[in-house]
C-alpha cells in the first residue's frame, strides 16, 4: 500500500535481513523470488522467508514501493521474473485480470496447516492469495487536548468537526485536524473511506457503471471539505507520512492515519513530549448518520505466479508459509495487525481491530476500481482546493472514469 | 568524403537512433490508436478476510485471453483516444464554446478539462522560463567574463550547480526551503507579517515558485553556452568600438548581442523543447493540485492502480506535436538561412 512506502528502515528488519539464520523449511529444491511493497512488516516477512535458503534453494526478495508498476510485466513473461507477488486488496486485481497467479488449493491442503481459514482469499471458490495482515486508516486523537477543551472523544465526523471548532476556539491549536488529502493516491483513498462509511455502492450491481453521483457522494465530499477549515493551509501537499510528522510534532489533535504507521508513532522516537502518552487509537469516525467506521479495510497477502514451474511454486509457497508463520508473528508482534493464528492485538493494532469490529467494509476489489481510484485522485483536487463545487467534482470524476473505463473495455 | 565512408561513419549512431528513438515513437503512435479489448465479465463468489463472501464481477481471463490472441494490439480506436475527454475533448470543448455563458465561465470550464489545464501551465512555463533563464544566463556570462582569472573557476562552478543537481532533488530542496518551517518560507511570512502565508496553499504562489525554480535550474545551460560564445567575440571589433567611444552597454548591445544571436536561437530551441517536457518540479513541489503538465499526465496514466497505455500514448504523441509546433518558427528560419547560404 502506497502510504506505507516511506517508512524508515527498521533496524530489526535490517538485522534479520543481513544475518539470516538458516531454518529447515523442508524444501528440497527450487528458486523463490519475492516481489513486495516496501514497509517494515513485509521486509520482516521477506527476511524470514529467506531463512529457507539452502544449497538447493535460492531465496531472493525485492521490496520496492514500485511493486505495482513492476508486477504485471514481471509475471507476464514465462518463466516469471518473480515467483511470489505480495499484494493487497487493490494490487491483486491487475494480476487477477491478466490471469497471472495460480490457485493455491492443493498447496494449502499440503502445506497450509498453520494457516487460518480467515486468511484464505477465495475468488470463484479457488484460493488465490494468503492474507497475513490487516490495515486501514483510523482515528488517532490526543486525549489531553480533548480534555482541556472539555469535549468527549468524537465518534462521528460531525463530532470531529465540532471538536475541532472547540479546540480552535479554546486557543489550544490553530489547525487541530489532519488527513492525507494530497492529490493522487491519498486523496482518492480518503474519498473511498468516506463513501464506504456512508453505505453507498460505487458501481451499479453487475456492471461497471459508476454510481457515486448521489447524496452519499455529496456527503463524503462535504465532510472532506469542511475538515479543511481546521487543517493547515498546506493540506493539499500532505500525504500520510507528512501528517504523521505534523502529529508527532504536536501540531494536530485528531487525525486519520494508517494503522501500519501506529507502531512508528507510538514508539519513543520522533515525537515531542506529551504526544505519545496522550495518543488514543480508535475506529475511524462514522459519517452521515451511518453506524460503521468510514474507512476501508485492507489486507496484505501473498500470491504465487502462474508462469513458473510447479517445483518453484511449491518451494515459494513453503518459504512464504514459513515467512508468515506464527513464530515470525510472535517475534514481531507490534509490527503489524497480523491475521496469523495466535495473534493478540498490541497497542498499535487497536485502531484497525476497532475498524473491523465496527463493521467497516473492505476496499473494493472490482476489476475497474483502479480506474475509479485514478479518476478520483486527479479530479477531486480542485474541489479540495475550494475552486469547484461538489456537483462539478462528481461530474468530473464520472466523466474521467467513463473515458478510462471505455478505453479499458469495461464500458461500451 | 565518399558516400560509403560517410555511411560507415554514421551507421552505428543511425542504428542506435532507429532502435532507441524511431521505433519507440512508432510503437507509441501505434498504441495510441488502440484501446483494450472488451473485458468479458463473469459474476463470481469472492471471499476475503474482511467482509466475508460477496458476489462480484471478475474478468473472465480465458475468454479475454482468446480475444487478445485474436487481436494482440486491442481494438482499433483510430483517433478516438485523441478526441476523448482526457485529451483534446472535442465534444466537451464544442459544448462549452457553443453554450451561452460568459467568457470567464467558458474559460473556467475549459481549464476544468485535464488536457487543457495541463497545456496552459506547460505553455506558461515554456514562455516565461525560457526567456528569463536565457536573460539570467547571459548576464551571468557577462559578469563572469569580466572577472579576474583567479576567481573565474570557483564562480563558474557555483553558477553551474543548479544544472548539476538532479531536477527532482533540486525542486525538493527549494520546496522544503519554501515550506512554512523552511528558511525561505519563514522569512517570507516574517516580511509580510502574515503567519498563515504559505507558498504551497495558493495556486498563484505555487506557479510563481515553479517558474522561479525553472529559471534557477535552466539559467546555467544558457550561461555555459553564452560564456563559450563570449570567448569568440572578436577582440578588434570590441577595441574599435571602444575607440569610437562606445560604452559597455553599447558594446553589449551592438557588438556582443548580434555576434551571439545564432547561438541564442540554438539555446532557445533546446530550452523550449526541455521546458515543454516540464515534470520533475511538479512532483518535487507536490503541486499536482495547482499545476499539471503534459508530461505529468503521461506519468499519471502509467502509475497508480490502473495503467492506461493508450491514453498515455496519445498524450505523448500530442506532446511531440506540441514540440514540433513550438519549434517550427525556429526550424523554418534555420532552413531558410541554410538554403540562402547554399545558393
Amino acid at each position: 500500500m502506497k502510504p506505507l512506502i516511506t517508512l524508515a528502515i527498521s533496524a530489526t528488519a535490517l538485522a534479520l535481513g543481513t544475518g539470516a539464520a538458516f531454518a529447515d523449511c523442508g524444501i528440497e529444491a527450487g528458486s523463490v523470488r519475492i516481489l513486495s511493497n516496501d514497509f517494515e512488516a513485509l521486509r520482516t516477512i521477506n527476511a524470514t522467508a529467506q531463512e529457507c535458503a539452502s544449497d538447493a534453494v535460492v531465496v531472493t526478495a525485492n521490496a520496492t514501493a514500485e511493486h505495482k508498476e513492476i508486477q504485471v510485466p514481471a509475471l507476464t513473461i514465462n518463466p516469471a521474473e518473480y515467483t511470489v507477488a505480495v499484494v493487497a486488496n487493490n494490487s491483486i486485481v491487475p494480476l487477477l485480470n491478466a490471469d497471472l497467479i495460480r490457485p493455491l488449493d492443493d498447496l494449502v491442503a499440503k502445506y497450509g496447516q498453520d494457516l487460518q481459514p480467515s486468511q484464505l482469499v477465495k475468488i470463484d471458490g479457488k484460493i488465490m492469495a494468503i492474507a497475513f495482515m490487516g490495515n486501514g486508516q483510523h482515528m488517532f486523537y490526543r486525549k489531553d487536548i480533548l480534555e482541556e477543551a472539555g469535549i468527549e472523544p468524537p465518534k462521528s465526523y460531525d463530532e470531529v468537526l465540532a471538536a475541532a471548532a472547540a479546540i480552535k476556539e479554546a486557543g489550544l491549536m490553530e489547525y487541530p485536524l489532519a488527513a492525507s488529502v494530497k492529490p493522487g493516491w491519498d486523496l482518492a483513498a480518503e474519498f473511498v473511506n468516506n463513501y464506504l462509511g456512508t453505505g453507498g455502492e460505487f458501481f451499479a450491481p453487475g456492471s461497471a457503471e459508476l454510481t457515486i453521483d448521489n447524496e452519499n457522494g455529496r456527503e463524503a465530499l462535504r465532510v472532506m471539505r469542511e475538515m479543511t477549515a481546521y487543517m493547515d493551509p498546506d493540506y493539499l501537499t500532505y500525504d500520510a507520512t507528512e501528517i504523521q510528522k505534523e502529529y508527532e510534532a504536536g501540531n494536530v489533535a485528531i487525525m486519520n492515519e494508517w494503522g501500519s504507521l501506529a507502531g512508528a508513532i507510538l514508539d519513543d522516537e520522533g515525537a515531542v513530549d506529551g504526544v505519545v502518552e496522550n495518543t488514543v487509537l480508535t475506529a475511524a469516525p462514522t459519517i452521515g448518520g451511518g453506524s460503521t467506521p468510514a474507512a476501508a479495510l485492507w489486507w496484505d497477502g501473498f500470491t504465487i505466479a502462474k508462469n513458473i514451474s510447479d517445483e518453484d511454486a511449491e518451494a515459494s509457497f513453503r518459504a512464504m508459509v514459513h515467512g508468515v508463520s506464527p513464530d515470525m508473528m510472535m517475534a514481531n508482534k507490534d509490527v503489524a495487525t497480523w491475521l496469523i493464528a495466535g495473534y493478540e492485538p498490541g497497542p498499535a493494532a487497536v485502531g484497525v481491530i476497532a475498524n473491523a469490529n465496527g463493521g467497516a467494509r473492505p476496499y473494493p476489489m472490482q476489476p475497474y476500481m483502479g480506474l475509479l481510484h485514478t479518476a478520483l485522485s486527479t479530479e477531486l483536487a480542485e474541489f479540495m482546493a475550494g475552486s469547484e463545487d461538489a456537483d462539478q467534482a462528481l461530474a468530473d470524476v464520472k466523466a474521467a472514469y467513463d473515458t478510462a473505463a471505455r478505453g479499458a473495455g469495461f464500458l461500451q | 568524403m565518399p558516400h560509403k565512408t560517410f555511411f560507415a561513419f554514421i551507421l552505428p549512431s543511425l542504428i542506435a537512433m532507429v532502435l532507441f528513438i524511431a521505433l519507440p515513437i512508432v510503437s507509441v503512435v501505434l498504441q495510441s490508436l488502440y484501446v483494450s479489448h472488451e473485458q468479458v465479465m463473469v459474476e463470481v463468489e469472492n471471499c476475503q478476510p474482511f467482509g466475508g463472501c460477496t458476489s462480484e464481477l471478475r474478468v473472465d481471463s480465458e475468454a479475454t485471453a482468446a480475444l487478445r490472441d485474436a487481436q494482440p494490439l486491442g481494438r482499433f480506436n483510430g483517433l478516438g483516444t485523441y478526441v476523448d475527454r482526457a485529451h483534446l475533448a472535442s465534444a466537451e470543448l464544442g459544448a462549452i464554446l457553443s453554450s451561452d455563458r460568459g467568457l470567464p465561465a467558458k474559460w473556467a470550464q475549459i481549464l476544468n478539462l485535464p488536457f487543457y489545464k495541463a497545456l496552459i501551465f506547460t505553455l506558461v512555463y515554456c514562455f516565461v522560463v525560457t526567456p528569463l533563464a536565457m536573460a539570467l544566463g547571459f548576464s551571468i556570462a557577462l559578469a563572469v567574463n569580466a572577472l579576474p582569472k583567479v576567481t573565474k573557476g570557483p564562480i563558474i562552478f557555483f553558477s553551474l550547480l543548479p544544472m548539476i543537481i538532479t531536477p527532482l532533488i533540486g525542486s525538493l530542496i527549494l520546496y522544503w526551503m519554501l515550506s512554512p518551517n523552511g528558511i525561505l518560507g519563514a522569512t517570507i511570512q516574517h516580511i509580510f507579517s502574515d503567519p498563515t502565508l504559505s507558498l504551497r496553499a495558493s495556486p498563484a504562489l505555487t506557479w510563481g515558485a515553479l517558474l522561479t525554480y525553472g529559471v534557477w535550474t535552466n539559467a546555467p545551460f544558457s550561461f555555459v553556452v553564452f560564456y563559450a560564445g563570449l570567448q569568440t567575440v572578436p577582440g578588434d571589433t570590441l577595441e574599435s568600438a571602444m575607440i569610437d567611444g562606445a560604452s559597455r552597454w553599447e558594446r553589449i548591445r551592438f557588438v556582443i548581442i548580434p555576434h551571439l544571436a545564432p547561438l541564442a536561437t540554438f539555446v532557445a530551441l533546446v530550452q523550449l523543447m526541455d521546458n515543454f517536457r516540464v515534470f520533475e518540479p511538479i512532483v518535487g513541489f507536490s503541486a499536482e493540485a495547482n499545476a499539471t503538465s503534459l508530461s505529468w499526465l503521461i506519468y499519471n496514466d502509467l502509475s497508480g492502480d490502473a495503467q492506461q497505455f493508450g491514453s498515455a500514448g496519445a498524450t505523448s504523441v500530442l506532446t511531440i506535436i506540441g514540440v514540433v509546433i513550438l519549434l517550427s518558427p525556429v526550424l523554418v528560419r534555420t532552413w531558410r538561412e541554410f538554403k540562402h547560404k547554399a545558393v
